[in-house]
This record gives structure tokens, C-alpha cells and sequence, in this order.
């Protein structure tokens, strides 16, 4: 049943991850690139990785494949013309690929030349407890850390974008409760044959 | 559990950073504007004081688990490095002001970096080390583009980024290739595992990114660009600090996690070295920009010190401390130089704008003349120091092809050198330069004084480098 539902699984994965480069629409690829990351998250669940699968589906379908959507919609990019051209690249786009693949294949035989069974939840009922037991205690170090490469990730875009400019009107609602009748009105006598 | 004492033992100086990190973010959030000209002083106060710590616990320890551990040689970087990011942070206040670019970010993104910097100095886990570079490196693209109204600023922050983030591609892709074939990310662990073809790709890619990240030759071609176009106090900050940490920790990579495969990776780091010390002399040679003369300087530079690394650990370990200190310190002074180069409008970065300057400013030509001297590695000032040492570890090794590489490469750039002396000596003067800040004429003359002293008492110098070195030594 297992081995069924992997074969499948494995299946829609391929497939889509061929769609992703084989769409024409830009948008289409995106689309399958969703799919694609929901079936391994499947995947995942299947060796028992459950929380890994969620986190895929939060993290990748949720923001990073929405972002995606985002950016590809709003780019004005004539796509037909940008494809002209790229058959002449394919002797390149061959020997990359070939590396690519004899690096994965160097890279499974000799795992499974090690001998070692993945195991997604050593030592652990769950997978989520299993990550959860080293996260915050062997890995704190390197938790902490990667907060701090995004709290400069974050001061960088500030320094690099935010601009006050100051003509731009903004709401400041503490200033407005406070106002009285006293800052906004204001008596004045006119006298008769004159303007203000 | 936690335990307290061995982390501040190991990685004190990095936690002192990180939390000032974090209050200076709190302060810059509640103060604004206020806080900026106040920043620059605390942060090179509190990079100070992290040095200080450092020497307090010199002898290192081990930490979380194995993934830091600190010897007396990386504290030696570690030391330098800090005190380095705090003199430059110290120069940058007035330029900026100057500019109008005064911001408190920029002594953030400083801490920020040299956390990196110590992150990846007290590595011994693969790991932890890709950590702290990206630390570093993201906040070294932000300063680079920091004046971000200017083209040419932007344009060197945007080249460095998608170069930089090349790099750590390649990098990663090598640790992963290392972690699949030992499987392990401990140095310690990798040392002692067999070696495996696989294990040597994975190296050789690591070789690669830690490459670029020291901008040496092939991977150096970013360096001239980003030189030229960043602000120049943010280019005194790169040439020395990062540079610094970077060639220590690469060194350390080499010395402990691949001590086991070293017959591979002698003969990488010998080509790399060559290649450095060759584009680095030739490229200098037809420069007219003072910082992107520096800029191929210091390719020219990280090869000398790849000759050392070259060495292996028994010969090269302490003669790259040498050397590297030696660099830094003239490099502070040459760019306190640059930064001193102001004239009515603004900057000028010209070697020809240097005309006799001997007439105008007797007392900053006479400095930058030494400095100059001390980085061609000329008798009379420290640098000489530096490359007797490096070329003694060569010797010592056995690397006789890369040492005739070395002598020659450093008669080139005798050659350019003298330029900027000649141009400064014996040219017609051209109009004053406008007087610069006390802090920045300060590093000069006391960068120009620390080679000469360092010079004369070179010996305690090289006993204290010896003693952070001996761990390496059987």
C-alpha cells in the first residue's frame, strides 16, 4: 500500500516538476510548481516526516510559491521573446544537467553504501518531537543565529528602502483623540467690510 | 543544561556583541536621529570591550556541543578583528556626516558583522560556520550599498550580492557534499574520517567559496568594483576586519577539519596563492584609482598569505598571524589616507591628487610614506616582518616554485608603490587638501607609528603569535 501510494506520489512529483520548465504561461508554472510541492510533502508524510510535510506546505505553498504568484503576475516581461534564442543554450543546459544528475546518483550510492536507514524520527514518538528535542537545546546556537541574520535582513531593507519623506500625510490616532475644542477652534471677531 | 561558564569562556566576546546588537536596535527605535552621532561611540566602545573580553578568556573553550570551540589562535584574529572594526567604525563618523548619511544602522550592521566574524572564528562545526559567514555577508552587502543614493554605491552592493550569494551556494553545496561523504559536520569528525573522492569535490567547493569570501584570485573579481564603489570608510571596514577573520577562519577550516586530506588541498591553495599574487601585482600596475589600487593590493596580499597557509599548520600557522596583523595595520593607516583625500566638492581618489603632498601636509605624507613602505613589505617598517616570516614558513615547507612567485610579486608591486611615494615626494603640489576629522588623522599617525614600533620590537610581536599557534604544533 505504502510503496503504492510512494510510486504515485513520486509519479505527480516528476511530472509537475517537468511541467514547471515545460509551461508556456509563466503563471501555469507556478501553478504546477504548487503542486509539485504539495505531492512531496506528501512524500514526506509517507516516511514519516509529518511535521517537515506541514512546514513545506506553511512555508513553500503558503508564502514562498504565493510570493511567486506575485512576482510573476507584476513582472512585464514579454515572455515570448525572452524564449528565443535559449535552444542554442542547450548543450550547456546538457552538461549541467548531467552533473547534476551524476551528483545526486554519487550522492545515493553512497548512502546507501553506508548502509544507514533513513530514520525521520530517531529516538522520538513524532517527527515534530524528534525536532523538537534538539531544536532549542543542541541546535541553540544556530537557532539564536539564524534570528539574527534575519533581524539583519530585515535592518538592511529598512536602511536600503525607507525613506521619510515629509509631506506625506499620516494618522496619528493618539493625537487626534487628544484634541480638544480648545487646539481646534478658534474665535475670531470680523470685523464688518473685511475679509479674514 | 546550560553551562554558563563555558560559554562565556568560548564564545563570551560573540553574546556581548549580539546583545548590544539587540539594545542598539531597541535604542535607535525609541531615540531616532538622536542616537546617531551617539551609535558610532558605543559601538566602538563596546567592539573594544569584546576584545577585551577575548583576552580575558584567551586560552578558549568548547561550547554547545561541540559547535564552537575557541583556541588562542582564532582569539588572535578574533582579537585584531574587533579592534580593527572599531578604529574603522571610528573613522567612518565624520565621512558620513559629511555626507549626510549619518545613521545609526551603520554601527549596527558593524556589530552585526563582526559577530559574524566571531561566529565563524569559534566555528568548529560546519554548521555554525555557514551561520556566521551569512551573518557577516548579508551585513556587508547592506554597507556596501550604504550610501544608497549613489549609483556607484548601489551598483557595488548589488554586484557584491549576487557574486556573494553565488559564493555561498557554492559553498554550502560543498559542505553538503562533505556531510553526505562523512557524515558528519564536526571538524573533528571530518578530520578523522577516511578520505573519499567524494569528500575532496566537497572540499574543493568549500576551497571555492571561502575563496571568494578572502577575494582571492580566481574568485577576486568583485573586489576592484565593490572597492571603487563603496563608501570609502565601509572599504576601510572590508580590507581589514573581515579580511582578517575570513583568512583566519579559512586557514583554520583548512588546519583542522581537512588536516587528514592536506597533500589535496597544499597544491589548490599554492594555484590560488600564484594566481593572486600575479593578478593582484599586474592589475595594480595600470591603476589611477587610489582604492582600486588598494583593491588589487590587497588580492596581491591574501595571496602572500595563502603562501602560509599553503605552509600547513606547523609552518604557516603563526607566520598568517604575523602577516595578516601586519596588513591590517598598514591598511588602516593607507585608508585613513583616502578618507583624508578631500577637497573643495567633495572626495577626490585620484593617485595624481597625491601631488606633493610632502609640501602641503608634511606630517600625513611622511605617514602614509611609511605606510606604504610597510605594505610593500620594504624594510624599516612592519610589513618587512610579515613577508620574512611567510616566506620562512614557505622555506620551511619545502614550497620553493610559490616563494620565487612571491619575491617577484612583490618587486611588481615595489613598482607601484613607489608611485604613490614619487607621486607624493617629488611632484609639482597641487591645491591643499581640506583638514580631516581628529579621528581619522589619529589612525593614520598612529597606524604609521604601530609599524615602526612593531618594527623595532618585532620580537615580543612574533613570541605572542608563536604562543596563540602552538596548538598547531606536534
Amino acid at each position: 500500500m505504502e510503496l503504492i501510494a510512494f510510486y504515485i506520489l513520486a509519479a505527480i512529483v516528476t511530472v509537475s516538476a517537468v511541467a514547471v520548465i515545460a509551461a508556456k504561461n509563466p503563471v501555469h508554472s507556478v501553478l504546477w510548481l504548487i503542486t509539485a510541492f504539495f505531492t512531496s510533502a506528501g512524500l514526506l508524510v509517507l516516511i514519516g516526516a509529518e511535521f517537515l510535510a506541514m512546514l513545506l506546505v506553511v512555508v513553500y505553498v503558503g508564502a514562498v510559491a504565493v510570493l511567486f504568484l506575485f512576482v510573476v503576475m507584476m513582472l512585464d516581461v514579454d515572455f515570448v521573446e525572452l524564449k528565443q534564442g535559449t535552444l542554442g543554450y542547450w548543450p550547456f543546459a546538457a552538461l549541467v544537467g548531467v552533473a547534476f544528475a551524476a551528483e545526486i546518483a554519487l550522492v545515493t550510492f553512497a548512502r546507501s553504501a553506508a548502509g544507514d536507514e533513513i530514520n525521520a524520527k530517531p529516538g522520538a514518538a513524532t517527527n515534530a518531537e524528534a525536532i523538537g528535542q534538539v531544536m532549542y537545546t543542541e541546535y541553540l546556537l544556530l537557532f539564536q543565529m539564524s534570528g539574527i541574520i534575519l533581524l539583519v535582513a530585515m535592518i538592511g531593507a529598512i536602511v536600503l528602502t525607507l525613506r521619510h519623506k515629509p509631506h506625506v500625510k499620516r494618522q496619528n490616532i493618539a493625537k487626534q483623540t487628544a484634541r480638544t475644542r480648545k487646539d481646534a477652534i478658534r474665535r475670531i471677531d470680523v470685523e464688518s467690510g473685511k475679509g479674514l | 543544561m546550560l553551562d554558563f561558564q563555558a560559554m562565556i569562556s568560548a564564545i563570551g566576546p560573540e553574546l556581548l556583541l549580539a546583545l548590544a546588537g539587540l539594545a542598539g536596535v531597541l535604542a535607535g527605535a525609541y531615540m531616532g536621529d538622536r542616537f546617531n552621532g551617539l551609535s558610532f561611540k558605543l559601538g566602538a566602545a563596546t567592539l573594544l570591550l569584546a576584545a577585551l573580553v577575548v583576552i580575558m578568556n584567551w586560552e578558549g573553550g568548547e561550547a554547545f556541543g561541540g559547535l564552537v570551540t575557541t583556541t588562542p589562535f582564532v582569539n588572535f584574529a578574533k582579537c585584531i578583528s574587533f579592534v580593527a572594526g572599531a578604529v574603522t567604525l571610528l573613522m567612518a563618523e565624520g565621512f558620513l556626516k559629511r555626507h549626510e548619511t549619518i545613521r545609526y544602522e551603520y554601527p549596527l550592521l558593524v556589530i552585526f558583522a563582526s559577530l559574524g566574524m566571531g561566529i565563524i572564528l569559534s566555528a568548529s562545526n560546519l554548521m555554525t560556520l555557514y551561520m556566521g559567514i551569512e551573518t557577516l555577508s548579508l551585513s556587508s552587502y547592506v554597507l556596501a550599498s550604504f550610501h544608497r543614493d549613489s549609483i556607484r554605491s548601489s551598483e557595488a552592493g548589488l554586484k557584491y550580492f549576487v557574486l556573494g550569494a553565488l559564493a555561498s551556494g557554492i559553498l554550502l553545496y560543498g559542505i553538503s557534499l562533505v556531510y553526505g561523504f562523512t557524515g558528519s559536520t564536526d571538524y573533528g569528525d571530518i578530520a578523522s574520517s577516511e578520505r573519499t573522492i567524494g569528500l575532496v569535490f566537497g572540499m574543493v567547493l568549500m576551497i571555492s567559496g571561502m575563496a571568494f569570501k578572502v577575494s582571492a584570485a580566481p574568485m577576486h573579481v568583485w573586489t576592484p568594483d565593490v572597492y571603487e564603489g563603496a563608501p570609502s570608510p565601509v572599504v576601510a571596514f572590508f580590507a581589514t576586519a573581515p579580511k582578517m577573520a575570513s583568512m583566519v577562519v579559512f586557514a583554520n577550516l583548512l588546519f583542522t577539519a581537512f588536516s587528514g586530506v592536506f597533500e589535496d588541498w597544499q597544491m589548490i591553495i599554492a594555484i590560488i596563492a600564484t594566481l593572486s599574487m600575479l593578478i593582484g601585482a599586474f592589475g595594480a600596475l595600470i591603476q589611477s584609482n587610489l582604492k582600486r589600487l588598494l583593491g588589487y593590493s590587497s588580492i596581491a596580499n591574501m595571496g602572500y598569505a595563502l603562501v602560509a597557509v599553503a605552509a600547513g599548520a606547523e609552518y604557516g600557522a603563526a607566520a598568517l598571524l604575523v602577516f595578516m596583523t601586519s596588513y591590517v595595520i598598514a591598511s588602516i593607516g593607507l585608508f585613513g589616507g583616502v578618507l583624508s583625500m578631500r577637497r573643495e566638492g567633495g572626495m577626490v581618489e585620484s593617485i595624481d591628487e597625491l601631488a606633493g603632498l610632502v609640501r602641503r601636509r608634511t606630517g600625513l605624507a611622511l605617514a602614509l610614506t611609511i605606510l606604504v613602505i610597510s605594505v610593500s613589505g620594504f624594510p624599516l617598517a612592519v610589513g618587512f616582518i610579515g613577508k620574512i616570516v611567510v616566506f620562512q614558513a614557505g622555506w620551511n615547507a619545502g614550497l620553493l616554485p610559490l616563494l620565487i612567485v612571491l619575491v617577484l610579486s612583490s618587486v611588481l608591486a615595489f613598482g607601484y608603490y613607489l608611485r604613490i611615494i614619487l607621486v607624493m615626494w617629488v611632484k609639482e603640489p597641487v591645491e591643499r587638501f581640506q583638514p580631516v576629522g581628529s579621528t581619522v588623522a589619529l589612525s593614520v599617525y598612529a597606524a604609521a607609528a604601530a609599524c615602526l614600533v612593531l618594527f623595532v620590537f618585532a620580537s615580543p610581536f612574533l613570541e605572542w603569535a608563536t604562543q596563540a599557534s602552538a596548538g598547531f604544533i606536534q
